[in-house]
């Protein structure tokens, strides 16, 4: 990375950090969500300008969701708040799977830090992805907000858990060279239970309790991009991932 | 991977847990919308894979590009309008 970029990304962080900070004061909450916008556009703009990348594909992403966050940003009613921000939660935890799933497919000589950072970033994206996905549909009456209950639950959920732990690691010694064979098929493995898993892990949560769950779930999707930062060695992408992480587990619990 | 990333994955943790005290319920939701927001920084590693990569890492990259989009544009933007609300509704 070079010098300038290393400067841009320290901005961010600074202007994420202390948007973050004014967000939770009366006085300042709208100017430190414009802060930390700008931080925002200084990280993408410095990644956009470090050269080497082709701009066909991310331009038609930035445009199209821009078009379409930008729309439903505008759209949505004051009382459907708390549904919209679980469906930006689910978006952001998706972007962070599928930056880990892209990464996994593109390397050839996966390190086992790397494939640790990968399984992580699939898992906890993933399962923020589905669970925002149900709180939504439970906030906005699509789902009964009745908590689903079935025998056997925690037995079920316990098992998921042990396989996406199992596989996760087959995932590891198959990229460190323990393994010949049945690294992609143990992938493919982590990524379907990370989704069953978040919409288990939500469904049994009455509808009163989703905003509560949807903080929870933001800071989940924290800790998916800050491991996406160490699948990519992006300092940005750890900061500002660990803090959203942190903070939102704090706000969680204030709530 | 370079091990002082780990180094600054720690402090930014404490720090996180450090920011948000004593924040007003009302302020809840919009500092949830508005951390959201940030978490759409993924955004950046979304680039990296469309623009990097073969043709499945550019096909996966670019829906992670399009999903980390809607997550900062709509973020920002719905933080925006509610904390437009809540400055309204305190000074009436």
């Amino acid at each position: 990375m070079e010098a300038w970029q290393t400067f841009a990304y320290i901005a961010a962080s600074i202007l994420f950090i202390t948007g973050l900070k004014m967000l939770g004061r009366a006085e300042t909450a709208k100017r430190g969500n414009r802060i930390s916008a700008v931080g925002m556009l200084i990280a993408v703009v410095a990644t956009l300008l470090a050269g080497g990348l082709d701009y066909t594909w991310i331009v038609l992403g930035l445009v199209l969701g821009g078009a379409v966050g930008a729309v439903a940003a505008r759209r949505v009613q004051m009382t459907g708040m708390p549904e919209m921000v679980a469906l930006l939660n689910g978006s952001g935890g998706l972007a962070s799977m599928l930056v880990g799933w892209a990464e996994y497919v593109r390397t050839d000589n996966l390190l086992a830090f790397s494939a640790v950072a990968i399984v992580l970033t699939v898992l906890i994206g993933g399962l923020a992805a589905s669970g925002s996905v149900i709180a939504f549909g439970k906030l906005s009456g699509r789902l009964d907000g009745k908590p689903l209950l079935f025998s056997g639950q925690k037995v079920v959920n316990a098992a998921l858990l042990a396989i996406a732990v199992l596989a996760a690691a087959l995932v590891v010694a198959h990229a460190s060279g323990a393994l010949a064979g049945g690294g992609a098929l143990a992938f493919a493995v982590v990524l379907l239970v990370a989704l069953a898993l978040g919409v288990l892990a939500v469904l049994p949560i009455g509808g009163a309790d989703m905003p509560i769950v949807v903080s929870l779930l933001n800071s989940y999707s924290g800790v998916a991009a800050a491991a996406a930062g160490f699948v990519i060695d992006n300092v940005v992408l750890i900061v500002a991932g660990s803090l959203v992480g942190a903070s939102g587990l704090i706000l969680t619990t204030i709530m | 991977m370079n091990p002082l990333l780990l180094f600054v994955f720690v402090l930014a943790i404490f720090l996180g847990l450090e920011l948000i005290t004593k924040v007003p319920s009302q302020l809840h939701t919009p500092l949830m919308s508005g951390s959201n927001a940030i978490s759409g920084i993924t955004i950046v590693g979304a680039i990296v894979a469309a623009g990097e990569g073969g043709v499945l890492a550019t096909v996966l990259g670019t829906i992670a590009v399009t999903a980390a989009t809607v997550n900062v544009i709509g973020g920002y933007l719905v933080t925006e309008r509610m904390l437009g609300m809540f400055k309204r509704g305190k000074d009436a």
